[in-house]
């Protein structure tokens, strides 16, 4: 009857009613939406920045980050590798070798970042062959190097022409090749379309007589929100043999502008859920304070003010439930729909997104957490505002309650 | 041992300007099935006096004893309990639950006493036939002209088994017509239910009829006078 009382109390008013269960179903609606296209995108940024190059995280030598010399590299056993890729939510695991050395066209010598990789795993991860804009992909036989779009047009070079590579070897050892060129491929970065070289792995680890060693192996996972787990996995099973980094320590640059942005966006959201307390607050109060006379009655005729503070909690509970659930039911159907439909960038931002190697999208997460997380605060939001009958009922005094 | 026992009993609200001495020294023993009008002009302390028997109300001064309890001790949760079990209610403005229906409103004080879905539906329903509204039981308060819904009110406060009803003006609101069916009403279940129905009132039509006139004056009472009951015979 308490539950009866009180949402026939919450129908007095109808307009009233719809217009506060409105609100707050529409602050879950903006805020799991935009906090959605929040999540969704940084999840895909960070997806699309480490399948361009670092992955998730890498097994390096210790030392090797802030010392990028092959002294520091390292040997992973074809069982060890075995092991990283068999740890749950591990996708692939991909072994690079990389040396800078110069490289000489006809008289034309640069700098240049050498990468070993095993063709078809680097191609998996990072789609290595999507960017030849020239030529073949890398094979061990015949072999070849791809080279970088910018550094062809600084060499002159073009695809069936040779290169020569010369640099330092794994402990001083003197590196030197002439390798054909295979394929060129484009790089949205300036800096790596100038400067990337790569070959098949066997064939640098000769060149540079590392014999089986690498310099890092890129881990990639199914999702980043399994990132701690694998990291705690990996090392349990390398210990403190060799160097974990994960993504975040080697991209400072992208942990810093998710950073930013998240702020930025979370105090959105503050505002958002101040606007609602206060309009959902408001509503709870004419509700509460119109009635003085009528619970003045209840009280004089022995009702208990505990039990009439309940049923005004119910009412404000009924209402919070009313604009959370349908806004969490509708949220996620957008959300849903946005997922899959995602929406393009266009214009200058494009451009920037594009210059980054990531797909101009606003990308939605439909991450359930994210829902329940939004539809709870607003939910919780809502039912803070029960303080006030609360606090009213408490010091209400029957008598001048029904005398106005 | 009287029903209702007042030994001087005193109320003085302090205002800024001065003092308001709204009941005073008022000394009265009010017996059970008794059909006592409290009256008087406006600002003489009826409805102060009413709230003070009610337990609504805490008196600066004396004492009220209901069935033996000093009600004046009583902390403001056991007074609300105490209100639940022994007193029961007409507000002039009648005080429905306005969502709920006529059974449910009689039902609603029941609930708030613990008794069993069962009992109380049946309990209410008889209420609401004694009172002539066993056709409108479904009816809510808005449905119903101002007389059902004071006789809806007056099921309600009989619901609780109360040992007395205060009623404060219960006819204010009414017509002549209607006024006199509620009367006849409550003079009925006063006799039936040997029920004791106390009433603040301006209302010559319930004066006439009480069993007892009270009349205060200044918050003092000025007369106590007990009439024959011959009054009934015009129902």
């Amino acid at each position: 009857m308490y539950l009866t009382l009180s949402w026939r109390n919450l129908w007095r008013n109808k307009k009233r009613t719809l217009i506060a269960a409105a609100s707050v179903f529409l602050a879950v609606l903006v805020a799991v939406v935009m906090r959605s296209m929040q999540i969704g995108s940084y999840a895909y940024m960070i997806s699309s920045s480490v399948k361009f190059y670092t992955g998730y995280m890498q097994v390096q030598g210790n030392g090797y980050w802030e010392n990028r010399s092959l002294n520091n590299s390292i040997t992973l056993s074809e069982k060890q590798r075995a092991e990283i890729a068999q740890i749950p939510h591990v996708t692939s695991v991909v072994p690079r070798l990389e040396a800078f050395s110069l490289v000489s066209f006809g008289r034309v010598t640069k700098v240049a970042q050498v990468t070993g990789v095993d063709p078809a795993t680097e191609n998996n991860m990072t789609e290595l062959k999507k960017r030849l804009v020239q030529g073949r992909y890398l094979t061990e036989s015949p072999g070849g190097v791809l080279i970088a779009q910018g550094l062809a047009d600084l060499l002159h070079v073009s695809v069936g022409d040779s290169v020569v590579l010369y640099g330092q070897g794994y402990h001083g050892v003197i590196a030197a090749a002439m390798l054909p060129v295979a394929g060129i491929v484009k790089f949205p970065i300036a800096r790596m379309n100038n400067t990337m070289v790569f070959l098949t792995l066997t064939n640098a680890q000769d060149i540079y007589s590392t014999d089986g060693r690498i310099t890092s192996l890129a881990v990639m996972l199914d999702d980043v929100r399994n990132q701690t787990d694998v990291f705690n996995a990996l090392r349990s099973l390398v210990c403190d043999r060799y160097t974990l980094m994960t993504w975040e320590e080697m991209m400072p640059d992208l942990v810093q502008g998710i950073a930013l942005d998240n702020a930025s966006g979370l105090i959105m959201l503050i505002i958002l859920y101040l606007v609602i307390a206060f309009g959902v607050f408001g509503t709870v109060m004419m509700m509460t304070t119109e009635r003085a006379k009528e619970f003045g009655v209840l009280i004089s005729v022995g009702m208990k003010r505990k039990r009439l503070i309940w049923v005004t909690t119910l009412e404000t509970i009924f209402l919070a439930f009313l604009g959370a659930v349908s806004g969490a039911v509708v949220s996620l159907a957008v959300i849903t729909y946005f997922h899959y439909h995602p929406i393009p960038i266009t214009g200058s931002a494009a451009s920037m997104f594009e210059l980054l190697g990531v797909r101009p999208i606003f990308y939605f997460s439909t991450d359930p957490g994210l829902l329940i997380n939004q539809a709870l605060v607003v939910l919780l939001i809502t039912l803070a505002t029960a303080l006030y009958p609360l606090f009213f009922i408490k010091r209400l005094q029957p008598v001048q309650a029904m005398h106005g | 041992m009287s029903l209702i026992e007042l030994h001087d009993l005193c109320k003085t609200y302090n205002t800024a300007a001065v003092p308001v001495r709204a009941v005073r020294n008022v000394s009265l023993q009010i017996e059970k099935q008794e059909f006592t009008a409290i009256v008087g002009p406006s600002g003489s302390g009826k409805t102060t006096l009413l709230n003070l028997i009610g337990g609504l109300d805490k008196p600066t001064g004396g004492s009220i004893f209901v069935e033996g309890k000093d009600i004046a001790t009583l902390k403001a949760n056991d007074l609300i309990d105490f209100r639940l079990h022994h007193i029961g209610f007409v507000f002039q403005a009648y005080n429905l639950i306005p969502v709920f229906t006529a059974k449910e409103n009689v039902e609603f004080i029941m609930l708030l006493q613990g008794v069993s879905k069962a009992k109380r539906e049946q309990r209410a329903l008889e209420l609401l036939e004694s009172v002539g509204l066993g056709d409108r039981v479904n009816s809510f308060p808005t449905q119903l002209s101002g007389g059902q819904q004071q006789r809806v009110a007056v099921a309600r406060a009989l619901a609780s088994r109360p040992s007395f009803v205060l009623a404060d003006e219960p006819t204010a609101n009414l017509d002549s017509h209607t006024a006199g069916a509620l009367l006849d009403m409550m003079a009925q279940l006063n006799r039936e239910f040997e029920m004791t129905f106390i009433f603040s009132t301006h209302d010559p039509r319930v004066i006439k009829r009480a069993h007892r006139v009270v009349t205060l004056e200044d918050g003092a009472v000025k007369s106590d006078i007990r009439q024959n009951e011959a009054a009934e015979g015009t129902e």
